[in-house]
């Protein structure tokens, strides 16, 4: 009796965990997929309508703005705070004085919220407030820096600001894989006559590849589900030019009475966290068996 | 003993509950910035006289957007406020969707009928019975000058629109922003929609912007209306995106900027900044709308209570919501005028009296016409797709035929 309720007792202190779980997150799921197929407006409504939200959401230029800006921000800002995350990393890696001072700074950002982030910058790019004054009052009156207030360049001060928020985490990450590498490796390449970038180059970003997969996995879910940042940054303007799919599903759902239309939106979003997660899901559990 | 006790606490608690919930109401509300806090502080403490006890339940958040969904998640769990700050053809959703209590008994004794406009009284009522309680009416297309920027510039106050590009010019010339502006979508559709009145005229905006009629959307007016809403870009300043309303109303009082499209909250602005009406601002009508009168009214809707207590409560707070004593304090806080009409007009200013005008006069004529950048006019979805439209013509270089081909696409698509 007691050896049975030995084994039981992990599931058991398991089970409302794992009971929350099912309902709070594939419960709620499941009835975003349906709300999806309904005629819901203001209030859930269960009559059912096929796929018609989601012909009303892709027939919305609203939506198609915001798929093409979450193409363009998922991704530069991944590649770009790869970039900078590896950069940085690779030259705290050797042996630079006051590393430790260094990598908190550039680690800072990520302890502060995407809303004061998103405000801060907002500041900064204002082209009263901002850059644009600052260069001016030096002397460069002509200077012109308006992208926050430009409606073809506005997603890209939101780029800006969420790499300037990553790409210390990202360093951190790759600092990590770094310093995970046996010197014995370096060592046997510098013996066998490799300068320093063949070895960064062909031994090291080659051992790199786990933290590279995670860092975009981690990077690649931040961006679809960016909704604060842009809030604070751009509020989605200037018009609806910067606009993300997050952004766009509150919208509906909550402000304008097309919980239809937003649910559409959500299960939209959901795939394309899915098209993510499902491969690299697939390669670990695959990894882990060999 | 302990046993006992608590037995009484219980039977104690038991006796004393309905009494303490019969008289109180809880209002669900976005009314938190200084002086329409004040207006509701107002109403709270004329029920506390009459025995009615308030509890507070404001969500803040200019729009009120916040409010709402706080409400719908509320409403949905089956436990719904007394009463909540909802207005327009929302009123009428929510009546369908059944939550809302019949208060007719209060108006017929009160004569609500005989005391508020047509116009006013049609949106507080659903299926022919009151279902909620004006608090006031706003004019929205009004025009806020700065004269002694005018002055300097050798310009004068428009009144068509026309004439308000030849002005504006001079104040651009004369190194002021002419038009003080916000960039935000519903600070766009206010322009948009003074804009529509005056160049369209009062019955091109009630057929194309109230009825959702195609044959008046489709036609060259909207084009007109494009090409003038347009002109505007160039009259606004780079740093306008995103900026909250009153901050451009700020721009007027400090003398940087010329005008603003604002509706009449932003007389609350002036005032806090110590400026008279007449020597230090002017309000006039919006270019070519002299005529009309762009209204958005704030009201309370009264939900179904499962409680005679608290649905005697909330009667009493509707008879209250439309006292003179209320009426006057809340819309010399806010700005507007009281959604009752015949009221001693003494205590208000003179752009109140002007809208008083404006409002009894254009009830008369058909220029009397509910704000769509308000939520007055047409349901939350086809207000929204006029947002997005009119938000992204003004921030873009699209051509006035584009713009207008896409309002029609997302009007009929909302629809």
């Amino acid at each position: 009796m007691f050896k049975y309720l030995e084994n039981q007792l992990p599931k058991l202190v398991m089970a409302p965990t794992a009971i929350a779980m099912f309902v709070c997150m594939y419960g709620f799921i499941a009835w975003t997929v349906g709300l999806s197929f309904t005629k819901s407006r203001m209030m859930p409504q269960w009559d059912f309508v096929g796929l018609m939200q989601y012909e009303k959401l892709f027939a919305n230029p609203r939506w198609m703005v915001a798929l093409d800006n979450l193409w363009i921000f998922t991704f530069l800002f991944i590649v770009i705070s790869l970039f900078l995350g590896l950069m940085l990393a690779i030259f705290l890696d050797r042996n630079v004085r006051a590393e430790g001072a260094l990598r908190t700074i550039y680690l800072y950002p990520m302890a502060i919220s995407f809303v004061v982030t998103g405000t801060a910058w907002k500041w900064i790019l204002n082209p009263g407030l901002g850059i644009e004054k600052l260069v001016r009052d030096l002397g460069f009156t002509d200077f012109e820096f308006r992208w926050l207030v430009d409606q073809d360049m506005a997603i890209y001060t939101i780029v800006i600001a969420a790499v300037w928020q990553s790409s210390g985490f990202v360093m951190a990450m790759f600092l990590a894989g770094l310093r995970g590498i046996d010197d014995n490796l370096i060592k046997a390449a510098q013996i066998d006559g490799a300068s320093t970038t063949r070895t960064y180059w062909h031994i090291i970003l080659p051992m790199m590849k786990p933290v590279f997969f995670g860092a975009i996995v981690v990077l690649s879910h931040i961006a679809i589900k960016s909704f604060d940042l842009v809030q604070a940054l751009t509020g989605g303007g200037p018009g609806y030019a910067s606009d993300l799919p997050a952004n766009f599903m509150y919208t509906f759902a909550f402000n304008r009475a097309q919980m239809g239309v937003g649910a559409a939106s959500a299960v939209i979003m959901l795939c394309g966290v899915l098209a993510i997660l499902v491969p690299y899901l697939y390669s670990e559990l695959r990894s882990d068996k060999q | 003993m302990k046993f006992k006790l608590s037995v009484l606490a219980a039977a104690t608690a038991m006796a004393i509950s309905p009494v303490s919930q019969a008289s109180e109401v809880e209002v669900l509300h976005w009314w938190t910035s200084g002086g329409e806090a004040a207006s509701v502080q107002f109403l709270k403490e004329k029920l506390n006289n009459e025995g009615v006890g308030w509890s507070d339940f404001a969500v803040a958040g200019g729009g009120g957007e916040s409010a709402m969904t706080v409400l719908k998640s509320r409403a949905i769990s089956g436990n719904p406020p007394t009463a909540a700050q909802i207005k327009g053809p929302s009123i009428q959703e929510w009546g369908d969707l059944g939550f809302l209590a019949d208060i007719n008994d209060v108006a017929t004794d009160a004569g609500w009928d005989d005391l508020l406009p047509g116009v006013v009284s049609d949106v507080m009522k659903f299926e022919g019975k009151y279902v909620a309680a004006p608090v006031n009416v706003h004019r929205v297309n009004w025009l806020w000058a700065n004269p002694e920027v005018f002055t300097k510039a050798g310009a004068t106050i428009p009144t068509t629109w026309d004439d308000f590009m030849v002005q504006a010019q001079k104040l651009k010339d004369a190194g002021f922003v002419a038009l003080a502006h916000g960039g935000q979508a519903w600070q766009d559709a206010t322009v948009f929609e003074a804009v529509v009145l005056g160049v369209g005229g009062a019955d091109y905006y009630q057929k194309a912007f109230v009825e959702g009629d195609m044959d008046a959307l489709n036609s060259a007016t909207t084009v007109e209306v494009f090409e003038t809403f347009g002109q505007l870009r160039q009259f606004i300043d780079a740093n306008s995106p995103g900026r909250d309303w009153n901050v451009a109303t700020s721009m007027v009082i400090n003398g940087e900027a010329g005008m603003q499209i604002m509706g009449d909250w932003a007389k609350g602005e002036f005032k806090v900044a110590g400026k008279n009406s007449g020597t230090d601002y002017v309000c006039v009508a919006a270019p070519g709308t002299s005529g009309s009168f762009t209204f958005n009214v704030d009201s309370f809707a009264f939900f179904n209570q499962s409680d005679a207590g608290k649905a005697d409560a909330q009667k009493a707070m509707a008879d209250a919501i439309l006292s003179v004593e209320f009426q006057e304090v809340f819309n010399l806080n806010k700005g507007s005028i009281p959604a009752r009409l015949g009221m001693d007009r003494a205590a208000f200013d003179s752009c109140a009296h002007d809208s008083m005008d404006a409002f009894v006069a254009s009830s008369q004529t058909g220029g009397l016409v509910p704000s769509f950048a308000h939520g007055m006019a047409v349901s939350e979805a086809v207000s929204g797709a006029i947002y997005d439209t009119a938000t992204n013509y003004f921030n873009s270089s699209d051509s006035a035929e584009e713009g207008a081909k896409q309002l029609v696409a997302a009007i009929a698509a909302a629809q």
